[in-house]
């Protein structure tokens, strides 16, 4: 079965990535996560993604098009990227999401992916 | 009247497992007394702000919750064979002060612990049972949704119902290997003592104390049984180091670099003295086993050093009767020390590669040996892996550092 991990991560977590004291804890971290999922057979995909002002909404209510500079939503956490695992069972897909770095500073939501 | 309230609260925690102990062993309905129990304790919280706590709050309780589960039965029209129960609940009401009423926990452990009960249900069940627990807490020790873990306690419930288990404590040909499995379940409670493997991860999370108090309830509750109080020695010797196994600034610092000024010296000597009460009773096992490789360690505090070979020979009695992955693990740990990192190298080798995928002391042991050996870039590779599958930031961080 396959599930989505959604790692969310804070202001501060996403700073580390470029912050020269803190970005090789960071990118180890996620590279040894990536590698021990990879190794174990469970990986299906994924990505990092860049930070939230990089983004561009599009909206279109009723028609009318609004186009905006920065993420849907401006909240604490922020989706920094997402992994794709096959395991057999919720259970499973948690032990992997408590792995997740942002699990211990943001958030490592678990979605059961729709059967398609 | 706040008095009132926490007045509750404490006689609730303090006499919770053996008020549900013992409604349930009468009416063979875990749930049902759990029910009853949660009504009783409503009722209180509603009643003693107005009327004042009552002199024995455990007796109002106990007599409260035995009239919701006669009336419930009344109500739903019992069979004939709860009408006997019925009738002995009712007689009961008299006497219903704690010292008059027996203390059915053991039996409750043992019907926890019943091999007919899914593995994965059993401590989960006790720590709701005896512990009171409430079901989102034991769902985030055990990483599992609530509502999974709802369903499971649910589902367990109803299968001690309909399969009729007996709340009873085992015929002495079988007491050995059903207080086995008592143990066990605490024990899982507990979680990981393997933290002499660098970098050691534990699975659970927030239980230490609780299963202390289950381990210290069948230590003394069945005081000749040497494994319970093996049991309780290894767990004391585990919760002694907890404040040493992180620096003042959080980093996390394995057993072999702990401030020994930080161990508590109270929990060391308590283990020390049941170990040694557990010895004289003359029958080896597990728990004992794992207690005396902690009271190795433990000497450090006298010795300034640790006994390695005593070690290493307690692991392999140890996996002669316990040869979990844990156990293996540690002994590869423990023979690196004894001998030299080739030999936990070796030890390591042995163990099966597609049992260990996801067996984060394993690598991070690896890593270290492979360091010692001057063997750099497999190491940074087995010390990916344990990175990539610890959950704690603390032990991820020291890991970074060593990978270093």
């Amino acid at each position: 079965m396959q599930y989505t991990i959604l790692v969310y991560e804070t202001q501060a977590e996403l700073a580390a990535r470029t912050d020269p004291k803190r970005k090789d804890a960071y990118w180890g971290a996620y590279r040894a996560y990536t590698t021990a999922l990879r190794e174990a057979g469970v990986m299906v995909g994924g990505a990092g993604l860049e930070p939230p002002p990089t983004a561009t909404t599009v909206r279109q209510p009723g028609g009318k098009r609004r186009v905006q500079d920065g993420p849907f939503a401006d909240t604490k956490e922020q989706l920094g990227g997402y992994y794709v695992i096959d395991v057999p069972d919720l259970d499973r897909a948690l032990e992997w999401a408590a792995r997740c770095p942002s699990a211990a500073t943001g958030a490592a939501e678990v979605r059961p992916n729709l059967r398609m | 009247m706040r008095d009132a309230g926490q007045a509750a609260e404490l006689a609730a925690r303090a006499s919770y497992g053996r008020l549900l102990a013992y409604l349930a062993a009468r009416w063979r309905d875990v749930a049902r007394a759990e029910d009853a129990l949660g009504d009783a304790l409503l009722a209180a919280l509603e009643t003693w702000p107005r009327t004042g706590v009552p002199d024995n709050p455990v007796a109002w309780l106990l007599t409260a919750a035995r009239r919701r589960l006669v009336d419930g039965a009344r109500h739903a029209g019992v069979a004939a064979a709860a009408e006997a129960d019925l009738k002995v609940m009712l007689d009961e009401r008299a006497d219903a002060s704690p010292a008059a009423f027996p203390d059915e926990r053991l039996a409750l452990l043992f019907v926890c612990a019943h091999p007919a009960i899914d593995e994965a249900a059993r401590t989960p069940l006790m720590l709701q049972t005896v512990l009171g627990l409430d079901a989102a807490r034991i769902a985030s020790a055990f990483l599992v949704a609530p509502a999974t873990m709802s369903q499971r306690l649910v589902r367990v419930k109803a299968k001690i119902r309909e399969a009729g288990i007996r709340f009873e404590i085992p015929a002495p040909g079988e007491l050995t290997a059903r207080l086995d499995a008592v143990l066990e379940t605490i024990y899982a409670a507990y979680g990981s003592g393997w933290e002499d493997v660098a970098g050691a991860d534990p699975r659970r999370h927030g239980l230490a104390e609780e299963a202390i108090w289950l381990g210290r309830l069948v230590a003394r509750l069945r005081p000749d049984e040497p494994e319970a109080q093996g049991l309780l020695a290894l767990m004391l010797h585990c919760e002694a180091r907890r404040a040493a196994r992180r620096d003042a600034a959080g980093a996390y610092v394995p057993l072999g670099f702990q401030d020994l000024r930080r161990w508590s010296r109270p929990m060391i000597e308590e283990a020390e003295e049941v170990l040694a009460g557990a010895a004289r009773l003359k029958a080896a096992g597990r728990f004992q086993l794992e207690a005396a490789i902690q009271s190795v360690h433990a000497q450090r505090v006298r010795t300034g050093e640790t006994d390695w070979e005593a070690v290493t020979l307690l692991y392999e009695g140890l996996l002669r009767h316990a040869p979990t992955m844990g156990a293996r693990v540690a002994h590869a740990a423990a023979l690196g020390e004894a001998r030299d990192a080739e030999a936990g190298l070796g030890a390591l080798d042995a163990i099966p590669p597609d049992e260990v995928a996801t067996y984060q002391p394993y690598w991070a042991l690896r890593g270290h040996v492979l360091t010692a050996l001057g063997r750099a870039a497999e190491a940074g590779e087995a010390y990916d892996r344990a990175i990539g599958l610890s959950e704690d930031p603390a032990v991820r961080a020291f890991l970074l550092g060593r990978r270093a």
